[in-house]
């Protein structure tokens, strides 16, 4: 099986040619939708198979390069189309497909009678083409080959609605948000790329690790690969200050908002760290600044989100919020920590996603929290679901979310300082608050939408989806029970990854030594905190609407800020934006391109012509005049040689 | 040595078929058509078999040709191709029977001499590439300038004089330094052989020992008439006008071929016939070039005219290249040799799709458009395809080459700096922005122009078109190496003649 890992590249590959150069002939959504969803399907188990295979090797072996081809050759570089096969490719690659999977499936009910249906599934399958290259490119350049091609599919998505209106604009400047803000990370991708050849003559991951940790480079220079990396990263990933273009997203169907904008594409910055954990950690620097960052967007983003009305608004926020979390582990060195949240929010956010379209299907797209309530009872799968999920995301125990929050939160303070422990804490406690109110105001209470609404279960090829991510968002954690609980065994998922991480943590300061009692103190604060939370979203969103009404008005001021989400859009509208198109199109264009280059060389030929036309008068063309002329100059001519005799 | 005629072959093809054409009768128009396309589609199989010909491994000048042309100057007419030029001489034989293919319909008026001019220009253009006589590439350099002119002067929009003479100034003014140098050359040569040469192969052994105060000179006369050509910030203003009063088969060989020659006559004599200015030279060379890039990115991306819009991306575009042969390093000056074909794929693909588009509405605004992916939905795809290989997306030609250059750049001895290659990956955003940019305000959103409504999808004989050059397209992004392969040689010989005089001295 694991040789056999190119087909879960090609397999999606030709599930887009076929649906993208025939979907439009085939018509029927059923063959459509199989097919597309066959090919990731039957992707899911061939890495299932790989998974397996390596499960028993040897922790230290786990390792199989399949090289495909030479893709681009000039002299000494050299880059191979090659698929790197280990724990944390097959990690990804799972879910990767498993999630890619159960989302093609339900979006055969979601999408049913678009006219956009065959395109539809073949961006979709573009996307885990273009997805399962990223995760299992050996190197560097087949990794950006995937990072821009999802880039791409997460465009092509964004926009799949065309001709529709989104807020201010239309589904286009999302779309096209989204690609401009992804290249400026891409930007320092490519320069991350170039100092890594520079440095270590390869872009392959085994040569440019090996060296990592075997040669001495300069500081400056790990830093600035370990910086140039992660403003990939931060673009990809949708952290401050390029997050902007991830709420925005949320134009696409929300099939494509779960898979790719919660699930899988958005977590490849998170991935990209890791993979790159030993570059990390040589530059101890920058991985400050990637915790500082990770927990500056966890808590910015999820303050943005209590107030949002939109559903998708604020689960897009919650992602952000939680992608923060996942940097925030990378930063103080819990790679396993963070993959482990990659996964659990995986689940649980692909689940929230995939339950608020079921329930903006059953709502005839209304997408407005506050035109819903009491939903509970024409929507019940949905909402167990949903529930389960808005359990697991804030973090209660058993279900998924609660471990990997809680090995972030803890690591976050053992291996980095209070103020991370903090931050993380309140984010927490945020999150339990929002996603609450939005529990609330979507199901329960009072039915506040018209009567021309009908609410309506969605049909079982969606519900069925829903009901598989919450078995998995209810225990998925389990494959990360923290030592604490699973005792001599361990962490599973540090063990599987230990090989992976293994020259990173070596060369990170070690972890502090901490007593269990502290780890269950901090936990339980946490927990008492979250649960906290959610009776007061409760309490305030369901029994009585007017405290929250009251507190909007009572802070008006920060009210407002967090509802205009800071004005980040806006001041970069008028800080960059404007002033660039603006200052192309009347200083460089109309004035330097038009008058000073072209006026200046258009006013040279008329200087010629000008010149030249003076000169022609002398060419009267009447020849008693030219006679003239010859007299006088025969005259002068006779009087200098006179003279000079 | 049997197939030594082969570069004459691929010459006369165009040249007899020219002449041919003069005998068929003016209103015989399909005949005159087909017989073009016969013409130009016979120099590509040509082509092909000068391909299969070609070694290589060996590198180097092959299937040359020599004979005595004017005996007492020693000029001679001395054809041949090496790497380099054989790329481009295939990228000049592919697009020409397409743009005949593509005026198919659009051009009906002197349907005659529209063809004649194509073919003397698709002349024009191989002598210019095939030349390894300098006088000889001086004819074919001027000689190619005629049939351009009459193509935008004739055929071209309503400011087509002012843009005609424009060109024909701008190239000309250029020209006249170059031949001063090559005149003078020719005697500097004399005097170290005897006899004059403008053998280029002579040349290439004996320009590098000029005095380094003249090679200055010799090289600036030079790399001024070839930067017009390419054209290199600020002497580009010429493009744009061209551009957009040329009928839509001007533009695709203007950008797909013509500004090519300005960028290999840098590679091809600047370069190896001048090392040490050429090395003296570089940054301030690479920094116009960086400032076309970003420059040409912005002027673009606030066009109303859509080939306006891909005019100013040629500046841009082209800004790479010269980078990358002026970074000097393998890898740049292979993604410059590949960007040049990228170039004339993708932006020829443009143009050619802007002309689908003028052919239908007659009118070029990107504002009189918008909304149409649901009206002509194949369209819509190919624009995109086209786009993102201009864009430089991963798996597309256009990123092949990109990378190369900046990768090249970056770890470049002769420019010697980050800052060169930072500020030239920042294009890589601004080509994204006002190429999405065109592509939302044309295909999506809603149709505000009711009259889009009739519009037709592209039919046939324009989908066969475009999909023989994204076939290159997506060939060049996945398996480069088939093209990359061919130049490898030729291109590590450039770098050698630069460095290697040099290493001389410092020893």
């Amino acid at each position: 099986m694991v040789q056999l890992i190119y087909l879960t590249t090609l397999l999606p590959l030709l599930g887009f040619l076929i649906n993208g150069l025939f979907g439009s002939k085939i018509k029927n959504e059923k063959i459509i939708g199989i097919l597309g969803s066959a090919t990731i399907g039957i992707s899911f188990l061939i890495v299932l198979g790989a998974f397996f295979q390596t499960l028993n090797m040897p922790p230290d072996q786990r390792q199989t390069i399949v090289n495909l081809f030479t893709w681009i050759k000039v002299g000494n570089f050299d880059v191979n189309i090659s698929y790197q096969v280990d724990q944390l490719s097959l990690f990804m690659g799972l879910i990767v497909t498993g999630v890619g999977f159960i989302i093609h499936v339900y979006s055969i009910g979601y999408m049913h009678g678009d006219k956009g249906f065959g395109r539809f599934f073949a961006y979709l399958n573009l996307f885990i083409f273009a997805m399962m290259n990223l995760i299992l490119g050996s190197n560097f350049l087949l990794l950006f080959l995937g990072w821009e091609g999802v880039g791409l599919c997460s465009y092509l998505l964004i926009g799949f609605w065309y001709d529709r209106k989104f807020e201010k604009g239309t589904t286009g400047d999302a779309a096209k948000k989204a690609f401009i803000v992804n290249r400026i990370g891409d930007f320092g991708f490519l320069l991350g790329i170039f100092l890594i050849y520079m440095t270590f003559g390869s872009l392959n991951f085994n040569d440019v690790f090996s060296r990592a940790a075997s040669l001495t480079i300069p500081q400056y220079v790990s830093n600035f690969i370990a910086l140039f990396l992660f403003i990939g990263a931060v673009g990809k990933s949708a952290q401050i200050p390029l997050y902007i273009w991830l709420p925005d997203a949320m134009a696409g169907p929300t099939p494509v908002s779960a898979l790719i904008h919660a699930a899988t594409m958005v977590t490849a910055g998170v991935y990209m760290v890791a993979r790159c954990s030993i570059l990390y950690a040589s530059a101890p620097a920058i991985m400050e600044l990637v915790a500082i960052v990770g927990a500056l967007t966890a808590i910015f983003a999820a303050s943005i989100g209590l107030v949002q009305n939109d559903i998708k608004k604020v689960l897009a926020y919650s992602t952000v919020s939680q992608l923060g979390y996942m940097f925030l582990a990378l930063g103080v060195g819990a790679f396993s920590a963070a993959l482990f949240h990659v996964m659990t929010h995986a689940f649980f956010k692909a689940l929230l996603f995939l339950g608020a379209g079921s329930v903006i299907h059953g709502m005839h797209d209304e997408q407005n929290i506050q035109n819903y309530g009491g939903l509970k009872k024409y929507m019940p799968k949905t909402y167990i679901t949903f529930l389960i999920a808005s359990l697991a995301i804030s973090g209660i125990p058993p279900l998924s979310g609660f471990f990997s929050k809680d090995e972030i939160l803890w690591y976050s303070y053992t291996n980095g300082n209070i103020i991370y422990w903090l931050v993380g804490a309140i984010t927490a406690l945020l999150t339990a608050f929002y996603m609450f109110r939005l529990v609330s105001l979507t199901f329960d209470g009072k039915e506040r939408f018209g009567h021309d609404k009908h609410p309506h279960e969605s049909p079982s090829v969606m519900t069925i989806p829903l009901i598989i991510l919450a078995v998995l968002s209810a225990v998925g954690g389990f494959i990360g029970i923290p030592e604490i609980f699973s005792g001599e065994h361990g962490n599973q998922l540090d063990n599987w990854f230990e090989p992976i991480f293994k020259p990173a943590q070596a060369r990170i300061a070690m972890f502090g030594v901490h007593s269990n009692l502290e780890e269950i103190i901090f936990m339980v604060v946490t927990l008492a905190g979250v649960i906290g939370s959610i009776y007061a979203a409760r309490y305030i969103y369901i029994k009585n609407i007017k405290p929250a009404d009251s507190l909007a008005k009572r802070f008006n001021g920060i009210y407002g800020l967090l509802l205009n989400k800071y004005y980040v859009d806006e001041v970069y509208d008028a800080a960059i934006v404007t002033p660039i198109v603006k200052g192309s199109e009347t200083v460089l264009w109309k004035f330097a391109d038009v008058k000073l280059i072209d006026g200046l060389i258009n006013g040279v030929a008329n200087l010629i012509d000008k010149i030249s036309g003076s000169i022609r008068k002398i060419q009267t063309g009447v020849a008693q005049f030219y006679a003239l002329m010859m007299m006088l100059g025969i005259v002068v001519a006779l009087f200098w040689i006179i003279l000079s005799l | 040595m049997t197939n030594n005629y082969l570069i004459t072959l691929l010459l006369g093809v165009p040249l007899v078929g020219a002449l041919l054409l003069l005998l068929i009768k003016k209103d015989k128009e399909n005949l005159v058509r087909y017989f073009g396309l016969l013409v130009s589609t016979l120099t590509f199989i040509v082509s092909i078999i000068i391909y299969t010909g070609y070694d290589s491994a060996k590198g180097g000048f092959q299937l040359v040709e020599t004979n005595m042309w004017i005996s007492n100057l020693h000029i001679s007419y001395n054809v041949g191709v090496d790497g380099i030029s054989l790329l481009l001489v295939l990228l000049t034989t592919f697009l020409t029977p397409l743009t005949l293919l593509s005026s198919w319909k659009s051009i009906n008026k002197n349907v005659k001499e529209f063809t004649f001019f194509m073919l003397l220009l698709e002349l024009g253009m191989l002598g210019v590439f095939v030349s390894l006589d300098l006088f000889l590439f001086y004819i074919f350099w001027e000689a190619m300038l005629i049939p351009m002119y009459f193509i935008i002067g004739i055929w071209g929009g309503p400011r087509r004089i002012y843009a005609s003479i424009k060109f024909f100034l701008f190239t000309m003014f250029g020209s006249l330094l170059m031949l001063v140098a090559i005149i003078w050359l020719a005697v500097y040569a004399s005097g170290i052989l005897g006899h004059f040469t403008t053998n280029l192969v002579e040349l290439y052994t004996i320009a590098p020992n000029i005095p380094y105060g003249i090679q200055q000179w010799m090289f600036l006369a030079f790399a001024l008439s070839f930067a017009i050509k390419v054209p290199i910030f600020p002497l580009h203003t010429w493009l744009p006008d061209a551009h957009v009063e040329a009928p839509t088969a001007g533009s695709v060989i203007l950008a797909g071929v013509l500004l090519k020659m300005g960028t290999y006559g840098l590679l091809r004599f600047c370069l190896p016939l001048f090392p040490q200015a050429a090395i003296h030279f570089a940054p301030y060379i690479s920094t116009l070039a960086i400032i076309g890039i970003i420059y040409g990115a912005l002027v673009a991306m606030v066009q109303k005219d859509m080939k306006k819009l891909v005019a100013y991306s040629s500046v841009a575009h082209l800004g790479f290249v010269v980078l990358g042969i002026f970074a000097m390093t393998q890898e740049s000056v292979q993604g410059a040799v590949i960007q040049m074909v990228n170039h004339g794929l993708s932006t020829g693909a443009l143009f050619l799709l802007v002309g689908v588009l003028y052919d239908r509405m007659h009118t070029r605004l990107i504002s009189d458009y918008g909304g149409i992916a649901k009206i002509v939905p194949v369209f819509a795809t190919f624009f995109m395809i086209a786009s993102l290989s201009s864009i430089g997306l991963p798996g597309l030609n256009g990123f092949v080459g990109e990378f190369l250059i900046l990768l090249g750049t970056f770890k470049s001895p002769v420019l010697d700096s980050w800052w060169f290659a930072g500020f030239a990956t920042s294009g890589v955003i601004f080509a994204a922005v006002y190429m999405l940019w065109l592509y939302q305000r044309v295909v999506f959103g809603e149709v505000k122009n009711p009259k889009l409504n009739e519009m037709k999808d592209m039919n046939k004989r324009e989908i066969f078109i475009l999909s023989a050059i994204f076939v290159f397209v997506i060939w060049i992004g996945i398996y480069p190496s088939t093209f990359l392969k061919v130049s490898e040689t030729s291109t590590q010989k450039v770098i050698e003649q630069v460095f290697t005089p040099l290493n001389g001295e410092a020893k």
